[in-house]
């Protein structure tokens, strides 16, 4: 549509004596050069201070965390890290329970979900119609929308039972051999239960970027397999997979992340353990024990000691970020964009 | 039919080794078709189960009335959260965004755009942590503290959506702009950014999605509040739904459980008519700018 109508401005559409229109023109250009001078200085400035702030924020944000650690810090130094005594009455506090919570849960997690996210994301680029997958690719995406203390509420009422009186007989019957697969319990809250939480969290995301890699592939490359006689699973283990692996493999970290940082959906189900359990037993992570416990936080010292658990937790989200974003910059688009 | 002659009209079918590539194929393909399926069908029961359990508990009173009737005090309290939030993350995110495309060689954009994806995946629990030292403590939770740690949250998602539109303005209209003599900020301003603030308003609609539902930062910043009136002063602790929610799923109180169904719907269905609504958007404005 083109624009409804042009205002010439005033200076032009009233034409003056020449000279007069000349000399006004000049010394309002001068005025103008001024203000455009300033403007883009200005406009600069504040971009590059927003641009400033956001770094600002992210190192004011890593240490107000550290800070509030330092009790902590100083009076367990590392073997916090490790210690598995947690007694706020007693002003015990070590970190192992959650950590390694944390690590089995979110861990759990990506292995139930990658290999579903992959097979989502090679359905949504290669097999579906057009069609299908422009309906299904939001569906998925919705997943991810929900926000997590919803996803909890569900897990806690829905979900949990549901575990407790199926899905956890059934593996302790099948898979009972393997200690970890310990006796199903009397409720669903469990590390186990978490960790399907967690999976309905990082599905999406994953597979939506697996999705984005395995349409980047170049035609050319699937068609010649084709052409050699390579069925479709051979044409994505042959082709597809081996192009886009480090993309894929960051996408899962990324999705690990996200797993491991989830604090409110994870505290709802886990049940809140106080000592290292097998799956079916509820169990604690660093992001859940915060949530949970700080609130009603004992003393100084058992704040601080939360504190020092966020520590650990952003440095675990922090490095594998980084290590997501190196491999999706190092390798990603090497055997993609390299046709 | 009599001895080695085979039918020639038969059809071709493979056999041995080939026919057992083509079955895995045929399986695989099977496999990935029923990945789909089951999130799908996930999101299927998730949304059930709130709609089915939420829609019982929302009439008139539920959204105008203070608890134990209703929740209106969450509401108007998030909404004022978020608001304040997305006043805050709003400018500056556009403006990282103008520094990325329009200034930032690429020796500043690069560990620019890395701090935009790192605070992305900073847990949003550490966010809590934060604003708890900053503005909570030895002072008292406040709605407004809550609101700075939901900003950080949206910063990059704003930034990085609108960086993503600003690039798909055509340079010819940035030299146009440069052709005529326009100064450089002028152009930004009247030329560059107008041009997207489709995207601008899809990013925003996303970023306000999400921290509509985000709880942990809450929970350090607006957890004790009086959930039977309305709170209009974000220097004090608003109710707010999140919050609200998690607090009843913690109580185990099957007649707050209702409650909880009810907010959920609430929430669900707003998110979910935002991100729809952001994506058309999207997807218009994005198709305006490519044939432009």
């Amino acid at each position: 549509m083109p624009p409804a109508s042009i205002t010439l401005p005033p200076t032009m559409s009233s034409p003056a004596t020449p000279a007069l229109a000349a000399s006004r023109a000049s010394r309002s250009g001068d005025r103008r050069k001024r203000a455009d001078r300033f403007g883009d200085r200005a406009l600069f400035a504040l971009c590059a201070a927003a641009a400033l702030l956001a770094v600002v924020v992210l190192v004011l944000v890593a240490y107000q965390v550290v800070d509030g650690a330092r009790p902590a810090m100083a009076k367990y130094g590392l073997s916090f890290i490790t210690d598995t005594e947690w007694q706020p009455n007693f002003k015990v506090f070590g970190a192992g329970v959650p950590l390694f919570g944390t690590l089995v849960s979110s861990f759990s997690a990506l292995l139930i979900g990658a290999p579903i996210a992959i097979a989502i994301g090679l359905f949504l680029s290669l097999l579906a119609p057009k069609g299908v997958a422009a309906l299904v690719a939001p569906l998925v995406e919705m997943l991810a929308a929900i926000p997590s203390v919803i996803l909890g509420f569900w897990g806690l009422l829905i979900l949990a039972p549901f575990v407790q009186s199926t899905i956890e007989p059934f593996l302790h019957d099948t898979l009972g051999f393997i200690p970890i697969f310990g006796d199903p319990q009397t409720t669903g809250l469990s590390v186990f239960t978490a960790s399907l939480i967690l999976t309905i969290m990082i599905v999406p995301i994953i597979a939506a970027i697996s999705r984005d890699l395995f349409m980047a592939v170049p035609r050319d490359l699937q068609d010649g397999a084709a052409a050699l006689g390579a069925t479709r699973w051979e044409v994505v283990r042959g082709v597809i997979l081996p192009t886009t692996a480090s993309g894929v493999v960051a996408a899962s970290i990324l999705g690990l992340g996200r797993a491991l940082g989830e604090a409110i959906a994870v505290s709802q189900v886990i049940g809140g353990g106080i000592e290292i359990g097998k799956l079916f037993e509820p169990g604690d992570t660093l992001a859940a024990r915060i949530a949970l416990q700080f609130p009603g936080a004992l003393s100084e010292l058992h704040k601080s000691a939360l504190f020092y658990l966020g520590v650990i937790l952003l440095v675990i989200g922090l490095l594998s970020n980084l290590t997501a974003q190196w491999i999706g910059r190092r390798f990603s688009y090497q055997g993609v964009a390299a046709k | 039919m009599s001895g080695g002659i085979p039918d020639p009209t038969a059809p071709l079918t493979p056999s041995g080794n080939l026919r057992r590539r083509q079955l895995f194929s045929k399986f695989t393909e099977y496999a990935a078709t029923a990945a789909a399926v089951l999130a799908v069908a996930v999101l299927a029961i998730v949304v059930y189960t709130i709609v089915s359990r939420g829609a019982k508990a929302i009439d008139w009173e539920f959204i105008t009335t203070g608890y134990p009737t209703g929740v209106a005090p969450m509401l108007v309290g998030t909404a004022v959260i978020v608001a304040i939030a997305t006043a805050i993350a709003l400018p500056i995110g556009v403006l990282i965004a103008l520094f990325l495309t329009e200034y930032a060689g690429s020796r500043a954009a690069g560990p620019l755009r890395m701090t935009l994806d790192l605070m992305n995946g900073v847990p949003s629990i550490i966010l809590g942590l934060f604003v708890f030292r900053l503005l909570v403590e030895h002072k008292q939770q406040s709605g407004f503290a809550g609101s700075v740690a939901l900003a950080i949250i949206e910063l990059p998602l704003i930034a990085r959506g609108t960086q993503e539109v600003l690039r798909l303005v055509p340079n010819s209209m940035r030299e146009a702009s440069d052709a005529l003599g326009v100064a450089r900020w002028r152009s930004i301003l009247s030329v560059v950014l107008p041009s997207a603030t489709g995207g601008i308003a899809t990013a925003t609609v996303l970023a306000v999605a999400r921290a509509a539902g985000e709880t942990a930062p809450l929970i350090f910043a607006s957890s004790i509040f009086d959930p039977r009136k309305v709170t209009l002063n974000p220097f004090e602790a608003m109710p707010n739904v999140p919050v609200f929610i998690y607090k009843l799923s913690e109580e185990g109180n099957p007649e707050g459980f209702a409650f909880g169904w009810g907010m959920s719907l609430l929430l669900v269905s707003f998110i979910l008519f935002a991100s729809l609504g952001a994506r058309a958007l999207l997807g218009r404005s994005k198709r305006r700018l490519s044939s432009s």
